[in-house]
């Protein structure tokens, strides 16, 4: 057991990730807080929809799009190859512009398809919606590990990584370079695309997300189109999801998802500090598994989900307005100076 | 219940065969044969143990799932089960980490331990705090996740121990069912079987009405717990077959295909562990087909392809079922009005002439006269009229003529039904009385027309065409005995 858990190395554990180590750790802990705010911004409207468990299927479901995107854009560059007389085993042409297409496309369908699949089972039979949730995405879920496991020579997934990813390669996956200069290695350069268009995105159609969201029959009547608004979210989602499938894999990526959103709405109910407050959770859950992570010796993504549910547990406890703690000592307050102690836990339940 | 002790039967002969003495042996992921052929007579030839105790795991774990997903399915808590079963991964670990082996009361024990702690964490999240439970569903699956997956990592990292087997729990290896694993699981499967058949009324009624359960002293909240219990054990017993995550798929998907064939929950019980217990034997020879192919996943898969039969093909439920019987109602509602409407015309020339021209009947149905010509015709291919070459008209059968007067009746007396018995205004009844026309069987006319005292003239002083009517109208079916229609006035 001893061995578990190594000894608090202060040098070891939180400077040298910031100094010596740097060029190894901070891509990594930039990696995570990519994944962590575009994930936890777009989250902050699948807890407002309810519709935090479609998020859990999409992040499952992107899986055979991948795996099948990984598939065709194998074909293609097979095919391109024989075609001008490359050997692939000698010249290998790498994850090229087609990959990432590829992916893409992958990822848009499998959304689209998920949630389509979602509605018409519960529209068209008496099954409820969580029912059609579940068997849903564990179906595309199994198919994702069948096509990986059977064509396990050309698709560049490791299936148990599918489930937590491997956020730690992302520092020697190969540099993005702008002419000479090497500016940052490739995931991290397309997380941070996807992560600025996301923040853009929510800063362009704020209103259209905010009003479909709180009141669809409001969004309705002022010209949105509300259920265009839930299928573009959803395909958006799956863009996420899927840039960040690498990093953290398909259930380590619902954690950051709805962690930062929940933890913030604990803290306020005004919107736009929601989101800002979801931003700063997303910094210090990165930052706390990061150090977790070197200390244990652990899965970098799954220290961070770790510290981003510490940090939920601690504001579950001290929120001033809805924490456990605050309400028990308002309720123990008032069951002072009351003479009747139901009422005055009862007020305090309710409010 | 009946169902259910058949199944206890059927699976204990299963255990037995189990039983039967090792010739080769062949797990699943090795290719053994070289033919599918080959592979497929093996696979049913039940020679090799290891293979004996993976079916055997199977269909253990595809009872249990099934037998407690219906109850998930019918509660609506289908995704209670998916958190569940995420939850119990760093209690696999945890039981891992206690004598450093793969031992399965260990982390039996565990894994309860962490999935009774989620299932709790979900509940006080959603009493305390502001957020809704999907939040909290999505919360506790994927941090309790989290945490599983650094202690399988740190796991994996340590220099001692035997390690290999831990990450057979994310996908599942039915492969790597022992003997004493099997014993696990049929040790719960008794156990849930026996408590459900105990707490058959008690858990039927909690899952459908818990304030009626709870006003007839049944312990509402300890049936919840009890039963999140046996829930935990089955999701446990599960994961070595299945992986934690998919295990939630064999709760829901057979449950669901269960509750798309049935409306009685013990009949939904059996058609549920059935289902399971097919998708588990499916699972298990299609990853015996290649080489190294998980299991779980092909099960889910199974299970999936049996929901889609039921999906399309249940009776009653089904989609293809529903449009199929919406289509020829539909049909029938069609032409039930074009004679309806034939009738409205021959009543309008007090019944003088012979049939109608399509012209008139074009203009009471407002439609052209190309779709009455149709839907005329159609009449005339079942036998209601005729519509003699050259005229322009369509002439009733008696067989038709009979029918028509039976829906016209059907629409006065429900009328006069809404007028007198419900105190509708006469304006207000005929667009209920459209619809309920074809729909009244003879039982309910017969009950009406007691009720409204065999009355001859409805609300708006149009005669009802009464049974003497409908039997005489053409002198031609005076020789079925008249009891047979059912309209018949004492006398």
């Amino acid at each position: 057991m001893s061995e578990m858990i190594p000894a608090l190395d202060w040098q070891a554990i939180f400077v040298a990730p910031w100094t010596t180590d740097f060029s190894i750790y901070g891509w990594i802990f930039l990696m995570g807080f990519l994944v962590c705010a575009a994930c936890g911004l777009a989250g902050n409207y699948l807890i407002l929809r309810r519709m935090a468990l479609v998020g859990d299927a999409i992040s499952h479901s992107v899986l055979p799009g991948l795996a099948i995107a990984f598939l065709a854009a194998n074909a293609w560059t097979n095919r391109q190859a024989a075609g001008e007389g490359i050997d692939l085993a000698v010249e290998p042409s790498g994850h090229g512009i087609s990959y990432g297409f590829a992916i893409f496309m992958g990822a848009l369908i499998a959304g689209v398809l998920t949630t389509l699949m979602i509605e018409i089972i519960h529209t068209r039979t008496r099954i409820k919606q969580d029912a059609a949730i579940g068997i849903t995405f564990s179906t595309l879920f199994a198919f994702g590990v069948v096509l990986i496991s059977v064509y396990a020579d050309k698709v560049d997934l490791d299936a148990d990584c599918v489930l937590h990813g491997e956020i730690a390669f992302v520092s020697i996956q190969p540099f993005f370079t702008i002419g000479t200069y090497q500016l940052a290695p490739s995931p991290v350069i397309r997380m941070g695309l996807v992560t600025f268009l996301t923040l853009g995105l929510m800063v362009v159609f704020y209103k259209e997300l905010l009003v479909s969201s709180f009141d669809p029959g409001l969004a309705s009547s002022m010209g949105i189109n509300a259920t265009f608004v839930h299928y573009a979210l959803m395909c958006w989602l799956s863009v996420i999801v899927v840039s960040a499938f690498e990093a953290v894999g398909a259930i380590l990526v619902i954690a950051m998802l709805i962690l930062p959103g929940a933890t913030a709405s604990m803290l306020t109910t005004r919107f736009p500090i929601v989101l800002v407050l979801s931003l700063l959770h997303a910094a210090a859950s990165s930052v706390l598994g990061l150090h977790l992570a070197i200390w244990l010796n652990s899965s970098a993504a799954g220290c961070m989900v770790v510290a981003g549910a510490g940090i939920f547990c601690v504001s579950w406890v001290f929120s001033p307005s809805q924490g456990i703690l605050p309400n028990w000592l308002k309720r123990r307050r008032n069951s002072k100076c009351l003479p009747s102690a139901g009422i005055g836990t009862e007020t305090v339940g309710e409010s | 219940m009946k169902y259910l002790r058949l199944n206890l039967i059927g699976w204990i002969l299963l255990l037995f065969m189990a039983a039967l003495t090792p010739v080769h042996a062949a797990r699943i992921g090795d290719i053994t044969e070289i033919s599918v052929w080959d592979q497929t007579v093996r696979f049913f030839s039940f020679k090799d143990p290891s293979l004996r105790y993976a079916l055997t795991g199977a269909i253990l774990l595809g009872l249990t799932c099934g037998l407690l997903g219906s109850f998930l399915v019918v509660r609506k808590l289908a995704l209670l089960g998916d958190t569940l079963s995420h939850a119990v991964l760093p209690g696999v670990a945890a039981g891992f980490l206690w004598d450093m082996d793969k031992n399965p009361v260990a982390i039996f024990i565990g894994a309860t331990v962490a999935g009774l702690l989620g299932s709790f964490m979900v509940t006080r999240i959603t009493s305390t705090t502001k957020l809704k439970e999907d939040t909290a569903l999505g919360m506790v699956l994927a941090c309790f996740f989290g945490v599983g997956i650094c202690l399988v990592t740190m796991i994996q990292r340590l220099p001692s121990g035997n390690k290999s087997g831990i990450d057979k729990f994310l996908f599942g290896q039915a492969a790597s069912l022992g003997q004493s694993d099997i014993q696990l699981m049929a040790v719960v499967t008794l156990l849930t079987f026996g408590l459900v058949w105990l707490f058959y009324k008690e858990l039927l009624t909690v899952s459908f009405d818990p304030g009626f359960a709870y006003s007839v002293m049944i312990p509402v909240a300890w049936v919840h717990h009890g039963f999140m219990l046996l829930l935990a054990f089955s999701v446990v017993i599960a994961l070595q077959a299945v992986g934690v995550v998919l295990v939630s798929a064999m709760l829901i998907t057979p449950a669901a295909t269960a509750y798309l064939m049935t409306d009685r929950l013990h009949r939904m019980l059996l058609f549920a562990c059935l289902t399971g217990m097919l998708a588990g034997i499916m699972g298990a020879f299609f990853s015996f087909l290649g080489h190294q192919l998980p299991t779980g996943p092909f099960m889910v898969l199974s299970a999936a392809v049996l929901f889609a039969v039921a999906f399309f093909f249940a009776p009653s439920h089904g989609v293809v079922i529903k449009w199929w019987t919406r289509r020829s109602r539909s049909g029938r509602v069609r032409r039930e009005n074009t004679l309806k409407a034939v009738f409205h015309v021959l009543e309008q020339e007090k019944f003088r002439q012979e049939g109608v021209t399509l012209v008139e009947l074009a203009e009471l149905r407002r439609q052209t006269l190309d779709g009455t010509e149709a839907s005329c015709l159609e009449l005339v291919r079942l036998g209601y009229g005729t519509m003699p070459p050259g005229e322009k008209a369509f002439y009733l059968t008696p067989k038709g003529m009979r029918r028509a007067q039976t829906i016209v009746r059907n629409h006065r007396l429900w009328e006069l039904y809404l007028t007198d018995a419900a105190n509708y205004s006469p304006d207000h009844v005929h667009d209920d009385a459209e619809e309920i026309e074809h729909i009244l069987g003879e039982d309910l006319v017969r009950q009406l027309e007691r009720q409204l005292n065999f009355a001859d003239r409805d609300p708006h002083g149009k005669p009802i065409p009464s049974a003497e009517e409908i039997i005489s109208a053409h002198g031609t079916v005076q020789s079925s005995p008249p009891t047979a229609t059912g309209y018949r006035k004492p006398s």
